[in-house]
């Protein structure tokens, strides 16, 4: 099948345009952070005067950056790890098992996507504030709060990843597995997870991408100490002067990690949506 | 939507083995709901309680003054809701214009990201120099951080130190500086910053779709005569039909919530014009401190958005059926 002259050209027009569109803000970001001062204060320029890494440097003193991304970290990476084991084992009943209340479950699931944030904000912040005056258990500005909090907000779609990653592994695996004596734990671990490796990992970066971005329960749920990224960026902008260079540095720093993830297992993403989407 | 159909797994009679101890089984039907405990106890805590709370919160009187002890706070019955939906009295007014606004952009942004999608997704199925390396690109504003990716769109939308601004006057488009973050250009820059962030999510998913589909039925349509535009319609849509119903409820869904993009580029009070709904509960709840007010609001959007996905799945499914 030949392409026409026609599509070759239409092909590269819309290609340089989506192209542009989407690279600007990403060279706004590179050149601006290598910046001096001087120039993001004026008009715009396309080229740092005199490059250097002056922000990278200055950024740390600015806010508290340096506290600001180990509660990211922390957060992220044990809402993500404690997020994907709950959902290897609700993926693992969903794809392997009929049970009463399936279809619910699953169309549960997805539903979760509908509610407006905002709708569970106040309450959850109330019962927070309630279960730490009531137990102690202090929810409400901690980390273990956040941690809870966004560990749930990525299960609903791990889980459907996962139903779609599980489903496409044989079940004469589990079968064969069976014949030799070993219970559905066993199963799970030794025939079903071992092949689901890459989707797994996959899944895992997408529940660390979702609590690393979270912005509206971040600004809400923390304190001076607990406080995350989404919200400690946001303090480059005194009432005088915004430090873009800075602002732009910080950026640049906090999404290399999760880009750099996300690039590198794309693939399974789109296996992984394939899987969920086609059924 | 997961719908698999499993053959239930057969209790396979095990050969007692010399010596071997059998450890007790846990029984078949019940090991599923034990296998989903933890993840319906947790949607229990975060999701569905505070949302059982937050349609009782909606029916007190509740402002800073009850919030300390806010279960004793004046049982207001519908009164939170009549405010919500009278478009004549203050709060509904404000309200409709708000949903208006977010009607529009929702509508503009799915479809401008559904389009751009398709279009980057229908563009590189065939191999040629540089596609993955296009492919890698267009996914990266997706999984940039929301805040990171939206505040550098406040730089550039800066009205003396910004990209556009500079762009606009050294190619003579605009002889003065406009305003972007306020006034009524405020919804457009806010739209540009939402297809940006939102399209790339629809070519992750056009392009899993696209894989599912033949290239022998592409090389048949050729055969047939079938131009680009015959291709698009007659092999490619319909193939994506599936992927493109999940993807556009999803969408619409996500953008109709969305909070991040105008949060982050308008900080806490959005210009009139860029007004989102959920960024006007969220005034109206924690600036004004009327937070049984706010969780009537909430309410209100929450059974308009089921409404909807009710109706679209209705739509979508009968489409479906005779198709």
């Amino acid at each position: 099948m030949r392409e026409t002259t026609a599509e070759r050209w239409s092909r590269r027009v819309v290609l340089t345009l989506l192209t542009l569109f989407t690279i600007t803000p990403l060279y706004v970001m590179v050149s601006s952070a290598l910046k001096p001062l001087r120039d993001v204060q004026g008009p715009f320029t396309w080229i740092p005067s005199r490059p250097s890494f002056q922000a990278f440097i200055d950024m740390w003193s600015t806010v508290p950056l340096g506290r600001y991304l180990l509660n990211s970290l922390l957060v992220s990476s044990v809402a993500a790890l404690i997020s994907v084991a709950i959902a290897i084992f609700a993926a693992f009943a969903v794809s392997r098992y009929r049970f009463r209340g399936r279809q619910i479950f699953s169309v549960t699931v997805l539903s979760t996507q509908m509610f407006p944030g905002i709708l569970f904000l106040l309450p959850l912040f109330l019962i927070y504030v309630n279960l730490g005056n009531a137990t102690g258990i202090e929810l409400y500005a901690s980390r273990t709060g956040l941690i809870i909090t966004y560990l749930t907000f990525s299960l609903p779609f791990s889980i459907w990843m996962l139903v779609g990653y599980f489903d496409s592994i044989p079940r004469g695996l589990d079968e064969a597995a069976q014949v030799d004596g070993a219970g559905p734990m066993r199963t799970l671990f030794q025939v079903i997870l071992p092949t689901a490796v890459p989707g797994v990992v996959a899944v895992t970066v997408y529940a660390f991408m979702t609590a690393w971005g979270e912005v509206l329960f971040a600004s809400v749920m923390t304190d001076e100490n607990s406080r995350t990224l989404a919200v400690g960026l946001q303090g480059y902008a005194t009432q005088y002067n915004v430090y873009w260079n800075q602002v732009m540095a910080a950026s640049l720093v906090v999404s290399i990690p999760v880009v750099a993830g996300f690039l590198m297992l794309q693939r399974y993403f789109v296996a992984g949506l394939t899987a969920g989407a086609v059924k | 939507m997961v719908t698999t159909t499993t053959a239930p797994v057969r209790a396979e009679p095990s050969t007692p083995g010399a010596g071997r101890k059998k450890k007790p089984r846990l029984p078949r039907s019940k090991l599923p709901y034990l296998l989903l405990l933890p993840a319906i106890a947790l949607e229990l805590l975060v999701h569905v309680i505070p949302m059982v709370v937050g349609v009782w919160m909606s029916l007190l009187e509740l402002t800073q003054f009850q919030i300390r002890n806010w279960s004793a706070a004046p049982f207001a019955g519908l009164d939170n809701y009549r405010a919500t939906l009278d478009i004549n009295g203050p709060v509904g007014e404000e309200l409709l214009h708000s949903f208006w606004v977010t009607v529009l952009y929702t509508t503009f942004s799915v479809g401008l990201s559904w389009l751009f999608g398709l279009f980057a997704g229908v563009f590189l199925q065939r191999p040629f120099p540089g596609r993955s390396l296009l492919r890698t690109l267009f996914l990266t504003p997706y999984a940039l951080p929301v805040y990171a990716a939206v505040i550098t769109w406040t730089f550039i939308y800066q009205r003396d130190t910004g990209l556009l601004n500079e762009l606009l006057t050294t190619t003579g488009l605009a002889d003065d500086r406009p305003f972007w973050l306020i006034g009524g250009n405020s919804f457009w820059a806010l739209l540009v910053v939402s297809v940006w962030r939102s399209w790339p999510f629809a070519f992750l998913c056009i392009m899993a779709g696209l894989q599912n589909v033949p290239t022998e039925m592409y090389e048949a349509a050729a055969i047939d005569g079938a131009g680009f535009w015959r291709r698009l319609k007659d092999v490619t849509l319909p193939m994506l039909r599936p992927v493109n119903q999940v993807l556009i409820l999803v969408l619409f869904l996500w953008t109709f919530n969305d909070f991040n993009t105008p949060f982050v580029l308008f900080g806490g009070s959005a210009p009139e014009q860029a007004d989102l709904i959920s960024i006007h509960i969220y005034r109206s709840s924690f600036i004004t401190w009327n937070f049984g007010q706010g969780s009537a609001m909430s309410v209100a959007l929450l059974l308009f958005l089921l409404l909807v996905t009710a109706a679209y799945l209705l739509v979508t499914n009968r489409r479906r059926e005779h198709a």
